[in-house]
């Protein structure tokens, strides 16, 4: 059946869901904290001997605990921010979109909670 | 989900080749994309070898010597053969351009011609664009104004105020940059597109609208506007010159701006 509806309302749809700035902006703010982050993260993890209670005794320094779990949060807020993105971008089906959005945030969070909760049970000692 | 083939009927076949007559030296063969809905059969391509000698300069008089002495059926829009009409816009050699004032001498080879990408074809080189019209309406480009109008007077703009809508009231609406941009190719359902967004800009940006907060929350949408990943194909093929890609930014700067 052919649509009825006029090519203004359809190219109207549902109107504007007046959000989306947040998640652009949130978008770039984690990229931008990530920059220092991940280059401490790297220059740190490199200058480190090989050696299991050395890594032990770093990510007890309040400050690497501190910058580990910043990082972890802001790594997998970001990619779930992105995903969700491409996820928009490329899966046109509406609730193949939908489940793939839900997956990835939850995936996300997840990952998230156990990057933290894993540096959290080491700098704790429990 | 993604599609990685196209659909059986959907795939351009080869068509004719109209040679030229003999004794024709100045040669150039010009590839057209064909297709009749009404016929049922499959798109192809058409190779019409044109004589340069007796051509005009340019891609679209080409395409109507062809019209005109080569194949009748050849379907095309066109107008002001001077690039302010926006009628002829089409792929030419891989790049969306209007055709009157791209030039056969700057095409190395044979000179591909397709319909713009991703819009339903009417018939060879004619697309639908009805949709791509509704969302520039979408936009509302008009003025809208809640202070009184002076009764003896037009509304004043300074200088400096009008000279911030320059690059962005020269859009003639010819369609190459929305159906040049990937994002617009995936979501044009709900994606606004360059046109529609710097046109929405254009207003944006006018000192005498009174709607500048209206237009924005019109615009503030995951895919109304946030589909726009500055690919900047846009502003690449713009055959005015104009950068859509620019006018996007600066929409998102004042979302933000607005926000914080």
């Amino acid at each position: 059946m052919s649509n009825l509806r006029s090519p203004l309302s359809q190219a109207k749809g549902l109107g504007s869901a007046k959000e989306g700035t947040t998640h652009f902006l949130r978008q770039r703010l984690t990229a931008l904290s990530m920059i220092p982050l991940l280059l401490w993260f790297g220059f740190g993890l490199a200058a480190m001997p090989v050696n299991h209670a050395t890594l032990i005794a770093t990510i007890q320094h309040p400050a690497v605990t501190v910058g580990l779990i910043v990082l972890i949060m802001a790594t997998f807020y970001h990619a779930q921010l992105g995903l969700q993105v491409i996820i928009e971008d490329y899966v046109s089906t509406k609730s193949t979109r939908l489940v793939s959005i839900i997956l990835v945030t939850f995936l996300c969070l997840l990952l998230g909670v156990i990057g933290v909760i894993s540096v959290l049970k080491i700098a704790l000692g429990v | 989900m993604a599609e990685f083939s196209l659909p059986v009927n959907s795939i351009v076949k080869t068509g004719k080749i109209y040679k030229a007559a003999a004794g024709v030296k100045n040669i150039k063969r010009f590839i057209v994309y064909r297709y009749d809905p009404s016929t049922g059969n499959n798109p192809y391509t058409d190779t019409y070898e044109v004589d340069l000698d007796t051509c005009g300069p340019m891609v679209l008089d080409g395409l109507l010597k062809i019209k005109d002495q080569i194949d009748s059926s050849l379907s095309l829009r066109r107008s002001c053969r001077e690039g302010i009409c926006g009628s002829c816009a089409m792929n030419i050699d891989g790049g969306n351009t209007l055709a009157c004032i791209k030039a056969i001498s700057d095409i190395k080879g044979d000179i591909k011609i397709y319909p713009l990408p991703h819009q339903p074809v009417v018939k060879d080189l004619v697309s639908d664009l009805t949709h791509f019209y509704a969302q520039y309406a979408s936009v509302e480009p008009w003025m809208k104004t809640d202070s009184a109008t002076p009764p003896d007077r037009e509304r004043l703009q300074s200088k400096e105020d009008r000279e911030k809508l320059d690059g962005l009231y020269e859009c003639i609406l010819c369609a190459c940059c929305s159906t040049s941009c990937p994002s617009y190719w995936w979501n044009s359902d709900r994606f606004l597109g360059p046109a529609a967004l710097l046109n929405a800009y254009r207003w944006i940006a006018d000192s005498r609208d009174d709607a500048t907060g209206d237009r924005l929350d019109a615009l503030e949408d995951p895919f109304k506007l946030y589909r726009c990943h500055t690919i900047m194909n846009c502003a690449d093929v713009c055959p005015k010159g104009l950068n859509p890609a620019k006018a996007i930014a600066a929409t998102k700067k004042l979302m933000v701006e607005r926000k914080v």
